[in-house]
């Protein structure tokens, strides 16, 4: 039960149950979806970037409870970063899912996403909690490819 | 009688079974292991786990070739597993038993060497709503290379066929039907003998996808009179790799070859080769030897034990899996068909499938979460994934429990 207790801790099951900053933006400048062919976790995010900064952000779509509270904990990080900023973020957040920088866990830039660092007991998870910010990471291209995580 | 008092008595024999399954002794996280997930695969017995072990202390040698004693023996022990799969499916004959490495590479050799042979361009193929996608894209890609077109036989609400649309599809441009016998995301049987006849009023022949058809009910393709019926070995207690495909005489021999090479040939020249008679025209190369006399072991298992017998203790088995999930609250079943076997769908509010299937793992229950690779299945009940139970000879009440128990304590760890 400890690892369960770690992987789907109180803020997550709040984040899944309330999710922040879920819908559409009115308009957005970059924009990417996010698809995990295996498990059907599916997510749209949208961005508007201002000056370098992410000024507004909102996304929507079907996942899980790691999925979509991770989504929601990684909006509620983004808005007023710089872009660069937030790449940062994305390889610190990496590392500490997949476990492979224990330093990763006492970073004090990552704030609340420390709370996913039970993924890393649960490989099939990692995916789930890292959809969204290989998403991010494809809405700054703005490519319009679908992000996975494979 | 009921589904609980009915079950008792087949309850002894069935853990005996079990007890053939050496990986089913093993804890998962503390717990004693329920597997089921055996739609995915199946657990292996001792008889062919002991078999693959023995063909390569000592049988092993390339088969069809050699003159020495030990390629005899391979080659027989080969041959006899082609026999046992006539026998077992009810053939008229060993020629008409293709081995294949599964279910899936079965159904791109009909789309293939059929679709070579007999499709054109505005030409239609049936295919249904609740197929596995091994049903769809084989099929879609020979549309693609013949003009053929694809139609789709839709599904009901409660995950049934609507055989009034069926009978409607039926047309003079029917050329195939490819059907699943039972739906693998959601345990639908189909009526597939009432199926075949109308669409041989049509003169249009029909494959059976048989993968989750053969592991749960006896098979007898002629009384059936489909026209090929493709299944798995892994899912009927068989080694992985290996799969057949039956399909009838009148087909094959007009049927193309599906790959060319080595041992699908009579006679090779740089100006012509002539091909090798059926079933060995679709069989090039070196096949999965190991596998198809694992195959054979576990025709053997299954028959010692009795198809009808392993049916009638599964429909039990799924009565009563019914009934007790029935009254977990917020559970809700994805099709609840008229004839349901092997596998059963369903969601649980406000827990997503892969929470759900994450800490039932912790709880040593093994089931499967996701689309099933049907996704189709899942868009038309608008659901991203489901939850799937699925049943082998070896399960028993005490995993349907571990289930129900599973799905309590998700709802603890969401409530908290």
């Amino acid at each position: 039960m400890n690892e369960l207790q770690e992987l789907y801790q109180q803020l997550i099951l709040d984040h899944n149950a309330n999710p922040r900053h879920y819908g559409r933006l009115a308009e957005c400048t970059h924009s990417a979806e996010g698809h995990n062919p295996l498990c059907g976790d599916q997510i749209f995010l949208e961005l508007k970037i201002e000056d370098s900064c992410v000024s507004q952000v909102a996304f929507s779509g079907e996942g899980c409870a790691i999925c979509k509270a991770s989504s929601s904990l990684m909006t509620e990080r983004l808005a007023g970063k710089s872009v660069s900023e937030c790449k940062e973020l994305f390889t610190l957040f990496h590392a500490l899912a997949t476990g492979e920088e224990d330093a990763a866990q006492d970073s004090a830039a990552l704030g609340k996403l420390v709370v996913f660092s039970g993924v890393r007991e649960f490989p099939m998870r990692v995916k789930c909690a890292t959809l969204c910010w290989h998403t991010l990471m494809a809405a700054f291209e703005n490519k319009n490819e679908v992000a996975v995580t494979e | 009688m009921s589904a609980v008092a009915d079950i008792t008595s087949l309850e002894a024999q069935a853990r005996r079974w079990r007890d053939d399954f050496p990986l089913l002794e093993q804890k998962v996280h503390g717990h004693d292991l329920a597997y089921l997930d055996s739609a995915a695969t199946t657990q292996k017995p001792e008889s062919v786990i002991s078999v693959l072990g023995k063909y390569y202390r000592e049988e092993n040698a390339n088969i069809h070739r050699g003159v020495y004693a030990l390629s005899q023996k391979a080659t027989h022990a080969y041959e006899q597993s082609r026999k046992k799969v006539a026998d077992f499916i009810g053939a008229k004959s060993f020629k008409e038993v293709v081995f294949v490495r599964g279910t899936t590479e079965a159904i791109n050799l009909v789309a293939q060497s059929f679709g070579r042979v007999f499709l054109k361009e505005g030409d239609e193929i049936l295919v249904s709503a609740m197929e596995h996608h091994s049903n769809i894209v084989p099929w879609q890609l020979v549309t693609e290379q013949t003009g053929a077109v694809l139609r789709v036989i839709p599904m009901t609400e409660n995950g049934d066929l609507d055989q009034d649309a069926y009978a409607k599809l039926l047309s003079a441009k029917t050329k195939l039907v490819a059907l699943c016998h039972v739906s693998n995301a959601i345990g639908t049987v189909n009526p597939i003998k009432d199926m075949i006849a109308q669409a041989h009023a049509f003169d249009v022949p029909v494959l059976i996808d048989g993968a989750q058809g053969v592991p749960h009910t006896k098979i007898d393709v002629q009384d059936l009179d489909c026209d090929f019926y493709a299944f798995s070995g892994h899912k009927m207690y068989g080694p992985t790799g290996v799969g057949v495909l039956y399909a009838k005489e009148e087909y094959l021999e007009r049927m193309s070859p599906y790959q060319g090479g080595g041992d699908m040939i009579l006679s090779v020249t740089f100006e012509k080769t002539t091909y090798n008679e059926i079933p060995y025209k679709f069989e090039a190369g070196t096949p999965n030897i190991s596998g198809v006399i694992g195959l054979g072991a576990a025709i053997d298992y299954v028959s010692q034990i009795g198809m009808d017998r392993i049916a009638s203790y599964e429909a039990s088995l799924m009565g009563l899996a019914v009934e007790k999930l029935r009254d977990v609250d917020g559970l809700r079943f994805i099709g609840e068909p008229k004839q349901r076997a092997g596998a059963l769908s369903f969601i649980l509010e406000g827990i997503h499938p892969h929470d759900l299937g994450t800490i039932l793992d912790m709880e040593g229950v093994a089931i499967r979460t996701g689309h099933h690779c049907a996704q189709p299945v899942m868009t038309f009940f608008a659901i991203p994934a489901s939850a799937r139970a699925s049943f082998g000879l070896y399960n028993n009440e005490a995993d349907i429990d571990a289930l129900v128990s599973g799905l309590a304590k998700a709802k603890e760890v969401f409530k908290r």
